[in-house]
């Protein structure tokens, strides 16, 4: 049984600093996701993990042990590689078989090992072929079925669902999900999709040039950001911020700058709580597209605050349609029911949420 | 004519002329190149008495083998006339496990200053590739006294370290360049599959780089047999390799020059690089182009 963790890592190579001081504890069995922007470190974290690069500074234990000089192949870890790394002169079959053989598996698990995952990736027509003579989709399924038959205490996916159709990602999801939750092994999963994030964590871990922003389970980190990076990195499409200043009339309200006038967007009690006493301080509103929609079409609630603006552009999703208006010269995106929906031009009315805004200093980026 | 395939070419007379030409040109070439060859294989083919009439571009009146027959095991060697054979076979004793153990090191280098860098490869391998620009004549004296002390002076084996360890430079450069287009990745996957150094080199390094290991065995091959300098240097009377004997072959003067026999001689030495070029030209060429073996 094997949890993983991360103690002062840090990884330079040459001058240039990748991995800043991560500290991460991940319990035995848990699903944790990495998301971050391209370029933030993610891979070189899940190296660092396999034993793939070494070290700069800093501790890594699997199960308790330290393995800061144990090599790749006594990790007993499985890997998904984002450029999948399929060996090129073997067939898909001896492709995800080669690990087992390695480890002297007998022939007889190895064949049902192999029948097992390469009915689940829908892969068995394809066993005799060298990966050249696949697709792209295919190859990542490959790459997926070596590291799964193995069975080893620690996964590490390096966004292993990029390259599939939409309806094959999500076919894949639930049953890595199915297989995570039957298994009960430790995984770390690397991924640019939100809702794969969202829905496979048990916590997300929002990185940020070699930093971790903000670990916490998908609602906290959806709902209850640390600051602008992670507010604005989570969900799809993204968060609208809107630059203000806090005021106070009556009670704490963001004052935002709208052409030639302005608008004042009235602070909930439970914020306007923490914020109290920092009048003119500049600060960021956060609002979610799902937190503004067409005036009285949801059940009314408490702190809502209704405006009006003109469509600027309306983008139909299917189930649902972005209406983009504008504030202040800044695109912002509502979402609302496509028949509420309204053509370009037209005045619209909406109503926010502000039970659900949120609040962040503009100097530090800090929520408040 | 319908163009069935390939890149959509231009049309037209003028196009049609270039294209002329270029054939005329290549054409020209190929006359230049093989005219030689043809007056080599059709002089061996001749009588002594033939050849005496000096037509020396017309092609043999009637078949003889006779000049071959003699090469191969009458022709004398200096004293001793027992033809080429016994060269040949030397020769045969010393390229092919010089090939084979130069061309498995030089992969194994190339695999380890790639895939498993340690600190002070690029300086080894700077080294090794000025070995491959040190100039035969440099090394005949200190190799002298090397195999001398090994107790391999003059002798077949002598001469196969000697090139094993000179191609030692050229191998290991063609599989570095090889494998430095491998992808890291695919080593990755297969340590944390389990497999050490070795069994990554058999099993999955190995056998990608067929195309590196046709085109480093042609070359080494290529070398090595047609070596003339180290097989006349570090070796002695019987265990002359067949270049040195057919040097000995047309310089043994027994009254009348035999140039049908001399002939005979220097097809038979150059035969086997023939045919290995024959052989794995096909996969010459696609090594060369390496970029088109991933995947
Ligand atoms: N071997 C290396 N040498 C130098 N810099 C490297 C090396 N590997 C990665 N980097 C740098 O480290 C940073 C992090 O790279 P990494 O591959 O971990 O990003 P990532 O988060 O996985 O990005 P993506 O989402 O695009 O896959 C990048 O800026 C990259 O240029
Ligand atoms: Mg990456």
């Amino acid at each position: 049984m094997a949890g993983i963790s991360l103690k002062g890592v840090r990884k330079n190579f040459g001058a240039t600093e990748v991995i800043k001081g991560i500290d991460l504890d991940i319990e035995q069995g848990e699903f944790v996701v990495l998301v971050g922007p391209s370029g933030c470190g993610k891979s070189t974290l899940l190296n660092l993990i396999a034993g793939l690069e070494t070290l700069s500074a800093g501790d890594i234990l699997i199960g308790g042990r330290t393995v800061n000089d144990v090599p790749p192949r006594d990790r007993d870890i499985a890997m998904v590689f984002q450029s999948y790394a399929l060996y090129p002169t073997k067939t898909v079959r001896d492709n995800i078989t080669f690990g087992m053989e390695t480890r002297g598996v007998p022939k007889a698990a190895q064949a049902a090992a192999l029948k097992e995952f390469a009915g689940l990736l829908q892969i068995d027509h394809l066993l005799d072929r060298k990966p050249g003579q696949l697709s792209g989709g295919q190859r990542q399924r490959v790459a997926m079925g070596r590291a799964l038959v193995r069975k080893p205490e620690v996964f590490l996916f390096d966004e292993p669902l990029s390259n599939l159709d939409a309806k094959l990602r999500i076919e894949m999801r639930t049953e890595i999900k199915k297989l995570h939750q039957r298994l009960g092994k430790t995984v770390v999963y690397v991924t640019h999709d939100q809702i794969e994030a969202m829905t496979l964590a048990s916590r997300i871990a929002v990185m940020d040039e070699g930093h971790i922003r903000q670990l916490a389970d998908p609602e906290t980190v959806y709902e209850d950001p640390v600051d602008l990076f992670v507010a604005g990195f989570m969900g799809s499409p993204p968060m609208n911020m809107l630059a203000g200043r806090l005021v106070r009339d009556g009670g704490m309200a963001v004052l935002c700058d709208d052409g030639p006038s302005q608008i004042r967007f009235p602070l909930p009690d439970r914020i306007a709580g923490r914020v109290a006493g920092s009048e003119g301080r500049d600060v960021v509103l956060g609002l979610r597209p799902e937190t503004i929609f067409a005036a009285g079409t949801q059940l009314p609630g408490p702190d809502r605050f209704l405006f009006e603006r003109p469509v600027v552009v309306d983008e139909p999703t299917g189930p649902d349609t972005m209406i983009v208006f504008e504030i202040g010269g800044q695109d912002l995106i509502a979402r609302v029911r496509p028949k509420d929906a309204r053509p370009p031009g037209a005045p619209f009315r909406f109503e926010v949420e502000m039970d659900r805004a949120k609040l962040f200093d503009a100097r530090t980026g800090l929520r408040l | 004519m319908k163009q069935a395939s390939g890149i959509v070419r231009p049309k037209g007379w003028w196009q049609t002329l270039q294209r002329l030409f270029l054939f005329a040109v290549l054409g020209l070439f190929c006359i230049y190149y093989l005219v030689p060859l043809f007056v080599m294989v059709s002089t061996s083919l001749k009588s002594l008495a033939e050849i005496r009439e000096g037509t020396l571009l017309a092609p043999p009146r009637a078949i003889n083998g006779e000049a071959w027959a003699k090469a191969w095991s009458t022709a004398c060697v200096g004293v001793r006339c027992n033809g080429l054979a016994p060269y040949f076979m030397n020769s045969v004793l010393m390229v092919v496990p010089a090939v084979l153990i130069s061309t498995f090191l030089g992969a194994l280098n190339g695999y380890a200053l790639t895939k498993w860098r340690f600190r002070g490869a690029d300086m080894i391998f700077a080294l090794m590739l000025f070995g491959a620009f040190i100039p035969f004549q440099v090394i005949l004296l200190p190799m002298a006294r090397t195999l001398g002390e090994l107790g391999l002076a003059g002798t077949i084996p002598g001469l196969v370290f000697v090139h094993t360890v000179y191609g030692l430079a050229f191998t290991t450069l063609f599989f570095r360049n090889f494998f430095i287009g491998v992808s890291d990745g695919i080593v990755q996957a297969a340590q944390i599959d389990g497999a050490g150094f070795f069994g990554i080199f058999f099993r999955i390094v190995l056998p990608m780089s067929i195309p590196a290991i046709v085109v480093t065995v042609i070359w080494q091959f290529t070398q090595i047999w047609n070596d003339f300098l180290f097989g006349i240097a570090f070796t002695v009377g019987e265990s002359n390799p067949v270049t040195v004997a057919l040097n000995n072959v047309v310089n043994t003067s027994t009254g009348v020059k035999e140039y049908n026999v001399d002939m005979a001689a220097a097809i038979i030495a150059a035969l086997p690089t023939l045919a290995v070029y024959v052989l794995a030209g096909a996969w010459f060429v696609r090594g060369l182009s390496a970029g088109a073996v991933k995947g």
